[in-house]
């Protein structure tokens, strides 16, 4: 991780990707980015942040589990955080929101979840090294075995998201009109709960279970500030996710800080940005005396 | 019992885990209620970076812990209508944070290397009420009873301003300010059981017996007194449980009776209690999703 920077940024490309484990990083992140960003886009629709942390956070349980018994972390990762938003999904209405009373339910499951985590990692012998690799990721230790489980996966989630995507927009956006035109709303909620679980068992494998959101929710909510638009809004935050972990694999590969530093800081940067764009343009258009409204 | 609490060790983490506790429960009664769950999380995972920016400029880590918990408080209820941020503002704003506490972790465990830096980050997130000293566990009990004192100073107020924020802001309470004024106690409760049971696990003690409790009853005083008993009682039998089971982690041991409070109010009370019945101010219309407002823009 001490190769010299120079400004030919093809040589530094091809210096980099000489090494197995940064094509790795490249392939995985490429597929988490591409994956948290239609995925990302309907969460922060949903206004399901909090739902998506909390599935975040269950991979930590399921990795240390599957690290205690001995078994592959991967299984440990996509069961925990499947049975997480089976029992989320069980929750009253809302209760994934962040909104009602009821999101105190979901709090609950997180720090059960968390300290459950706490116990295995401690059954197991205390591994402090292993604790923040899962919490905070580790971009560089992906195998290509990995990469081959992280794209299948992420094939099957995309194909089920764009087969029930109209549906699910309608009963995001009007739940009680969709439900009224015989969606199946709860059905559906479900079914994106799960979706939702199987993308951050993904990418949390990458960023770690606290970084994620580095990926799902700032490149998401980045283009929701830009554009109104379903499809331009989903393919921007494809944009911003790859952009985001394409610079912070060069920045860290060239740097002695985390990777998951520059994710965090890029996403969060483009987020503040696009925060600041519209409310200046709304402003410069309003100068514009409107003759209708005004 | 009276072996176990004739250790040092354990006189010190029952003062303070009690403490804690009372703030925890009295704090999460109104965090549940103003449906700030999510901003609680957030402040309590933020008291990590604090922490671990005090360790890397050589300070106490309560220092760091304290100041940014509450920085960070005020800078949400500002990004927020009403003193109330969003759920992508609060998300945003805490994954960057925590992307700064990893830099700081990398910066601390590389500038100050000795023995167990590696741990920093795990005590912090994980808590170590066993390893108390006799002095931080009366300042975190002071603290803790200094934040009940301001929550029940504001306690009527505060109420109506959850409540119903109009009529309230209506009849000239000054809702914002009480919404400041509660995101500042969120973040200094979260920065004080952060030695307790931690950074990842302090959300347990927040949410857990506060929603057992409105789950039982829609009296507000009876409600936060139930919410404060249980956190009380789930750091009591957590502690003697990890005394007797030595194998079982102190944080475990209390979420998971506090956990498990919470599922037998959710078993014996199907519907939630509510408050008053037939308030207004929050219609579902207003609490659904912002796909429609996003899309009418």
């Amino acid at each position: 991780m001490t190769a010299a920077f120079s400004w030919n940024l093809i040589n530094d490309i091809r210096d980099m990707w000489s090494l197995p484990f940064m094509v790795n990083a490249f392939r995985a992140g490429t597929i988490a980015a591409v994956l948290a960003g239609p995925v990302g886009w309907f969460m922060v629709l949903r206004a399901q942040t909090f739902a998506g942390h909390t599935l975040a956070l269950v991979g930590l349980p399921g990795a240390s589990a599957a690290v205690w018994l001995g078994v592959w972390p991967l299984a440990g990762y996509y069961t925990f955080a499947v049975a997480a938003a089976l029992v989320v999904a069980a929750l009253p209405a809302g209760a994934a929101r962040g909104h009602s009373n009821e999101s105190a339910a979901v709090g609950t499951v997180q720090a059960f979840a968390l300290a459950t985590g706490m116990l295995f990692i401690t059954l197991y012998g205390g591994f402090s090294g292993a604790t923040n690799a899962l919490l905070f990721g580790t971009f560089l230790g992906i195998t290509s075995a990995q990469v081959a489980v992280l794209a299948g996966c992420a094939a099957a989630v995309l194909a089920v998201l764009t087969a029930i995507g109209r549906p699910l927009l309608f009963a995001s956006i009007d739940p009680d009109v969709a439900a009224a035109r015989s969606v199946p709303v709860r059905g559906l909620s479900v079914a994106f709960l799960l979706l939702l679980a199987l993308t951050t068992a993904e990418v949390s494998q990458i960023t770690g279970a606290l970084l994620i959101f580095a990926l799902l929710v700032l490149p998401a909510a980045t283009a929701q500030r830009l554009t109104a638009r379903p499809a331009y809004g989903m393919v921007l935050a494809v944009v911003f996710g790859l952009a985001v972990i394409w610079t912070s694999l060069f920045a860290g590969y060239y740097s002695p800080y985390p990777i998951g530093f520059w994710t965090t800081t890029i996403g969060f940067v483009l987020y503040a940005a696009a925060s600041g764009v519209r409310p200046l343009a709304e402003r410069l258009l309003a100068r514009r005396p409107d003759p209708v409204r005004a | 019992m009276i072996a176990m609490l004739s250790h040092p060790f354990m006189q010190y983490a029952f003062i303070a885990g009690t403490a804690v506790a009372v703030a925890a429960g009295l704090v999460g009664y109104f965090m549940v209620l103003r449906a700030q769950v999510f901003t609680g999380d957030a402040l309590s995972h933020v008291a990590f970076t604090g922490a671990l920016a005090a360790l890397a400029a050589g300070l106490d880590a309560r220092i760091g812990l304290y100041a940014l918990s509450i920085v960070v408080a005020v800078a949400l209820g500002a990004l927020g209508r009403r003193g109330r941020p969003d759920d992508v503002v609060i998300g945003s704003v805490f994954a960057w944070i925590l992307g700064l506490g990893v830099f700081l972790l990398t910066l601390y465990t590389t500038t100050r290397s000795g023995s167990g830096n590696g741990r920093a980050g795990v005590t912090v997130l994980f808590g170590s009420i066993l390893g108390l000293s006799r002095d931080s566990a009366l300042l975190t009990a002071v603290i803790a009873l200094a934040v009940c004192a301001v929550l029940l100073a504001i306690a009527r107020p505060l109420l109506f301003a959850s409540i119903d924020e109009t009529v309230a802001a209506a009849r000239h309470v000054p809702v914002r300010l009480l919404g400041y004024g509660f995101l500042v106690l969120v973040g200094a409760t979260a920065a004080e059981s952060t030695q307790v049971v931690g950074a990842l696990l302090i959300l347990g003690l927040l949410a857990a017996p506060a929603g057992a409790a409105t789950r039982l009853t829609a009296r507000p005083l009876v409600a936060m007194g139930l919410s404060a008993g249980i956190a009380v009682a789930s750091v009591w039998i957590g502690l003697t449980v990890a005394y007797h089971a030595s194998w079982m982690p102190p944080s475990f041991a209390i979420l998971a009776t506090a956990t498990s409070s919470y599922l037998v109010a959710a078993l014996a009370r199907r519907r939630p209690a509510r408050p008053f019945a037939g308030r207004s101010g929050r219609s579902p219309a207003d609490t659904g999703s912002r796909g429609a407002e996003t899309l009418r823009r």
